[in-house]
């Protein structure tokens, strides 16, 4: 069933709003989503008639808010497809998720000479981790190189992951859109004997997410790219490899004992959460996940499939060999992330003259600075697509395009 | 609402389409400095031969970036060469507190007195045209890139 666009934008209080007079045309949802009011007013509502501390009360209200945490953690498990909700820490975003398994797994695991092999698609947060790592501890990184259509060239796959401790790569890219065959490579890891974290922080938002399906030991995302708040997101790992990991931050929360000779370390999730957590993010990111069940992942994909090739269509009809896209040249097998090259004008100016006509799309790096090399550009314009763009948006990025062009003359 | 044309004055673009003083200069004995903005990838290679009176006698630049950032350093190229280092340390110091003028002085309030000794004596000529550039903060590091990389190269030059 095809999405009713307009009902689904009537629910993002943001994209009423105009920008220079003009009607909003959000193309940036790769950088981070809009809110629909679902999440929003589980927000407020959780500020307005719950608020406590979680886990350490013993009144109503303190139980309460205790338990609103822990069904937020329980319905994003749900929607990731998790066994259990115990195998769901939250984390403040996919970066702190990546960072994390890198200090406690990693430290128990990884030492001089042990190899974690990346992709060249992966965005920093999957990258200076391992690097940091590489400089305290020496390990070795190796990369799996991109081909010319943009998707992952393994023909050299088995040998990049012989005696490998670590394959660790992105679902979807946020550059390229490419999306990876997650099973695919997982049971590569697993002939090698590798473990596998999969950076699900932008493929969570675009397609149905089923970790149980992956064969994987970790799952990184955030919360903001799914219509969810800033400030939290998940770590998803399998029970006895969460188990056997040492903690990550000390404090509150994460014990089970103290004395003055030392303390005993919390069950899990909770072993890897210390301090007071992001409470009303946690019920909003329940909020949110509920809210995107309701419209369909399924049907989300669809839709934004359809547009995306609709956007690849209308781009080089209307620009040609004007613009050289860096990514997969039709839907297959990719999500909306699409990023650009027009004319010879850099993505600042581009950016910039599309605001005039409320058009927000991303320029620059996006945190894939191994990647850019690797494409040879210093820098590219990304306008991605999400479950409330229509037609009407992506036209509207042509028609500024087209302006663009006009006013720079080159 | 600034516009698009507040940013991208016709001066601007000119040097943007036709920079300047483009090249290189065997270094040594020319200086060779770059400068970088990470955020956005601008990139400014500068080559400098100052002459033993202290004349910046030739100046050529390469690298790549936005509009702001290219048509800044060919402005920078094109005001220094044939003037002295003090001359040209004084259009830095005077170019940079153009850019750190507020936007709400520029329809003729108050510069701080830091601000006017620096411009005080100082012909900005075309240059003035990237004075709108301060109504869009995000992109004052891609004017001032090439000011800041003039800068140490003189240092370098100079010995200083
Ligand atoms: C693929 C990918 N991984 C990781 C991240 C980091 O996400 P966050 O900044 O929310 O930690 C991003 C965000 O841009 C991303 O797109």
């Amino acid at each position: 069933m095809a999405l009713d666009v307009a009902a689904l934008r009537a629910q993002f209080p943001l994209l009423a709003r105009t920008v220079h007079g003009r009607r909003l045309v959000y193309l940036d949802s790769a950088a981070t989503a809009q809110k629909p009011l679902a999440v929003l007013d589980a927000m407020d509502r959780y500020y307005r008639e719950t608020n406590a501390n979680v886990h350490r009360g013993v009144y109503t209200l303190a139980e309460e808010a205790t338990a609103a945490f822990e069904a937020g953690r329980a319905r994003t498990a749900r929607f990731i497809g998790a066994a259990d909700p115990h195998e769901l820490v939250f984390t403040r975003n996919a970066t702190e998720a990546i960072n994390l398994v890198a200090r406690t797994w990693g430290a128990a695991n990884l030492g001089s000479g042990d190899v974690v092999v990346l992709t060249e698609m992966e965005h920093h947060a999957n990258i200076v981790p391992w690097q940091m790592l590489a400089a305290e501890r020496g390990i070795e990184i190796r990369w799996v190189p991109i081909d010319g259509s943009y998707r992952l060239d393994l023909t050299d796959l088995d040998t990049l992951l012989d005696g490998a401790r670590l394959f660790s790569f992105t679902a979807m890219s946020n550059v390229l859109g490419t999306t990876n065959d997650v099973p695919a490579l997982a049971a590569a890891a697993r002939r090698a004997g590798a473990a596998v974290l999969v950076d699900a922080c932008q493929s969570v938002a675009h397609e149905p997410t089923d970790v149980s399906g992956w064969d994987a030991d970790f799952v990184a995302f955030s919360g903001h790219k799914m219509v969810g708040p800033t400030g939290i997101g998940g770590l998803w790992g399998r029970r006895e490899v969460l188990e056997a990991m040492p903690p990550f931050l000390g404090g509150g929360e994460m014990i089970r004992d103290v004395r003055k000779e030392g303390f005993t370390t919390n069950d899990v999730p909770w072993k890897f959460e210390a301090g007071t957590p992001a409470i009303a993010e946690a019920v909003g990111l329940g909020a949110a996940v509920e809210w995107l069940d309701g419209v369909g992942m399924a049907e989300i994909a669809a839709h934004e499939a359809r547009l995306t090739e609709y956007a690849l269509g209308a781009l080089a009809d209307r620009f040609g060999d004007g613009i050289t896209i860096y990514g997969p040249a039709t839907a297959e097998g990719r999500g909306s992330a699409i990023s650009f090259l027009f004319r010879d004008i850099h993505a600042h100016d581009i950016s910039q003259v599309l605001d005039e006509d409320a058009v927000c799309v991303r320029a620059g790096h996006h945190c894939a600075k191994p990647l850019m090399r690797v494409l040879g550009v210093p820098a590219t314009t990304r306008a991605s697509l999400a479950m409330f763009n229509d037609t009407d948006d992506v036209d509207a990025l042509v028609a500024a395009l087209a302006k663009a062009q006009a006013f720079f003359a080159l | 609402m600034p516009g698009l044309e507040d940013l991208y004055r016709e001066i601007i673009l000119d040097h943007y389409r036709a920079p300047r003083n483009r090249g290189e200069l065997p270094a040594p004995p020319a200086t060779r400095v770059e400068g970088f903005n990470p955020l956005c990838g601008d990139e400014v290679v500068l080559y400098l031969e100052v002459g033993p009176d202290g004349t910046v006698t030739d100046v050529r630049t390469a690298g790549q970036g936005c509009s702001i950032s290219q048509a800044s350093t060919s402005m920078m190229s094109a005001a220094i060469k044939g003037r002295s280092v003090d001359e040209a340390r004084r259009l830095i110091r005077a170019f940079k507190a153009l850019m750190s003028i507020h936007e709400s002085k520029l329809e003729g309030g108050d510069a701080t007195a830091a601000t006017e000794e620096a411009l005080e004596g100082v012909r900005l000529g075309d240059l003035e045209a990237l004075q709108g550039v301060v109504k869009f903060p995000v992109r004052i590091k891609c004017a001032t890139l090439a000011w800041n990389t003039l800068a140490q190269g003189l240092d370098e030059a100079t010995g200083a």
